[in-house]
Parts: C-alpha cells; sequence; structure tokens
C-alpha cells in the first residue's frame, strides 16, 4: 500500500482506471437492470416490486462497504500515517452517503406496497438511516478541518468509532426481529432467493461498485488537485 | 398504485444518485485539475 504513498505514482494508476471502471461499471449495469426488469419473472408474492431488489442490496452493500473503507482509512492514516489515507477518506464519504441514503430511499419505495408503510422505526431501518447521519458528520468533520489545514486526525477517530455501527446493522434483523426481512444471502448459507430471480444480482452489485470505485477515485484526483494548487498558491505568495 | 409505479420510481431515484454522483466528481476533478495546471503555467 505504501508503494502508492506517491501522489504521481498514484495518480498514474488512478487514470487509466477510472475510464475501465466507468466502462466496465456502466456494461454491468445495463445488463443486469435489463435482466432485472425485463428477463427475470415477477414474485410469486412480491409481484414486479420485488425488481427493486437489484437496486435497493447493492445501494445498502455500497453504504456499508463505504463506512468500512473509512475505517479502514482511517487505520492507515493514524497508525502508519499513510499519504493518502485522508483522501480516500474524504473521497468515500460522499459517495457513501449517496448509496446510504439511495438505499433508505428504495426500501421506503419498496416497503409501501410490500409493508404498507414507507416508515417503521425498525432496527434495520433505523441504523441505516444512523449511518447516513454518521456519513454527513464525517463530511462536515473532515471539510472542516482540511479548510484549517489540519491532518485529519479528528476524522480519523470518528470514521473508527462510527464503525460500531456497521454489526449493529448487519446484525439488527437477527437482534429485533421487527419489520426488516432477515438475511436473505450469505455466503455460507447460499441464498434463499429463487435462481430465476438471484442472478441479475451479482452483475448489478459488481457494476454499482465498479462506479462507485470510478467515482471515489475522480474524487481523490480532484482533493490531490486541489492541495497541489493550494501548495503553489503558498509558495508563490512567500516568494 | 400499480406496482410498476413502485419499481419506475426506485430506478429512477437510482439513475438520478448515481448519474448526479458520477458528473459532480467529473466535474469537481476536472475543475480541480484545471485549476492547477494553470496556476502551474502562471510566470
Amino acid at each position: 500500500m505504501h508503494g502508492y504513498a506517491n501522489p504521481a505514482r498514484f495518480l498514474k494508476l488512478a487514470r487509466p482506471a477510472t475510464a475501465w471502471l466507468l466502462g466496465i461499471g456502466a456494461l454491468l449495469l445495463l445488463a443486469g437492470i435489463y435482466g432485472g426488469l425485463a428477463v427475470t419473472p415477477p414474485d410469486y408474492l412480491q409481484g414486479e416490486t420485488v425488481r427493486i431488489l437489484y437496486i435497493h442490496v447493492p445501494a445498502a452493500w455500497l453504504g456499508m462497504a463505504g463506512w468500512a473503507s473509512i475505517a479502514a482509512a482511517s487505520i492507515s492514516q493514524l497508525v502508519w500515517r499513510h499519504p493518502l489515507a485522508a483522501v480516500a477518506g474524504r473521497a468515500v464519504a460522499p459517495a457513501g452517503a449517496t448509496f446510504a441514503a439511495l438505499c433508505l430511499a428504495t426500501g421506503s419505495i419498496w416497503g409501501r406496497p410490500t409493508w404498507g408503510t414507507w416508515w417503521e422505526w425498525d432496527g434495520r431501518l433505523t441504523s441505516m438511516l444512523i449511518l447516513l447521519f454518521l456519513y454527513l458528520g464525517y463530511i462536515a468533520l473532515a471539510s472542516a478541518e482540511r479548510e484549517r489545514g489540519g491532518e485529519g486526525r479528528m476524522a480519523a477517530l470518528f470514521g473508527l468509532v462510527g464503525a460500531v455501527n456497521l454489526p449493529i446493522i448487519h446484525y439488527s434483523v437477527l437482534w429485533w426481529r421487527t419489520l426488516h426481512q432477515g438475511q436473505s444471502i450469505s455466503i455460507t448459507q447460499g441464498s434463499t432467493i429463487a435462481p430465476e430471480l438471484l442472478w441479475p444480482l451479482p452483475l448489478t452489485m459488481v457494476g454499482f461498485t465498479a462506479i462507485f470505485a470510478a467515482a471515489v477515485l475522480m474524487l481523490m484526483r480532484a482533493d490531490l488537485a486541489r492541495t497541489k494548487l493550494e501548495a503553489r498558491l503558498r509558495r508563490s505568495v512567500a516568494e | 398504485m400499480n406496482q410498476w409505479t413502485f419499481v419506475t420510481a426506485a430506478y429512477g431515484l437510482a439513475a438520478i444518485a448515481t448519474l448526479g454522483l458520477i458528473a459532480w466528481a467529473y466535474l469537481s476533478m476536472r475543475k480541480a485539475e484545471a485549476d492547477a495546471e494553470a496556476v502551474k503555467r502562471r510566470p
């Protein structure tokens, strides 16, 4: 990881990677969405609304994976002082917040015809809403620290403490059995979803993840360019 | 309400959020890199 501590080396990799991720992500998303909307049959119980699965599940995964990345970047910054860790954390936060909000919105739209309500203070829904608020807090803290010229250590600590919410979201459907359904897909136990309904999901999962990664790389490049600009302006004022 | 109304609303929202994120990230990157380049070229 420290091999990419040099921003020039990172940019050399990030420039082509951004285009590749965008292209692959768009292709997989188009294939997955086409499959999910036009090829898979309606569910015997939920009917057509089951198609919301193909965007709701990737949004939930990216909302949580985004914060896990922030926590990993925070450890990297606090322990090894990796120079790109704070940049990565700041770039992941808006993308993660977007997908956490999308997860809540699509879940609410799915909940109305399925549960008969837009919102319920259920364990899974509430812990996901808390994750969105954590993202907003992190974005505010990290940008305030950046403007004051800080290293972003407070934001890194916040990123680490906020990771406590991730197992709460994951196990919420087991701890509080209220409205949200239990786990449908497990690495160890497989899936309870019928295969004819399941196959577009890996396509949209990987597609959204590639798009997410491309957005993060672009935001990291923007952050690095701003740092370079500020350094040059400071140097020209000093001269 | 027709079930497809909910499906369309969810997919429409996903399209707006994803395209909005990509457009915002791209424009931020282009602007920041252009500004840095302009200052670099300044005598």
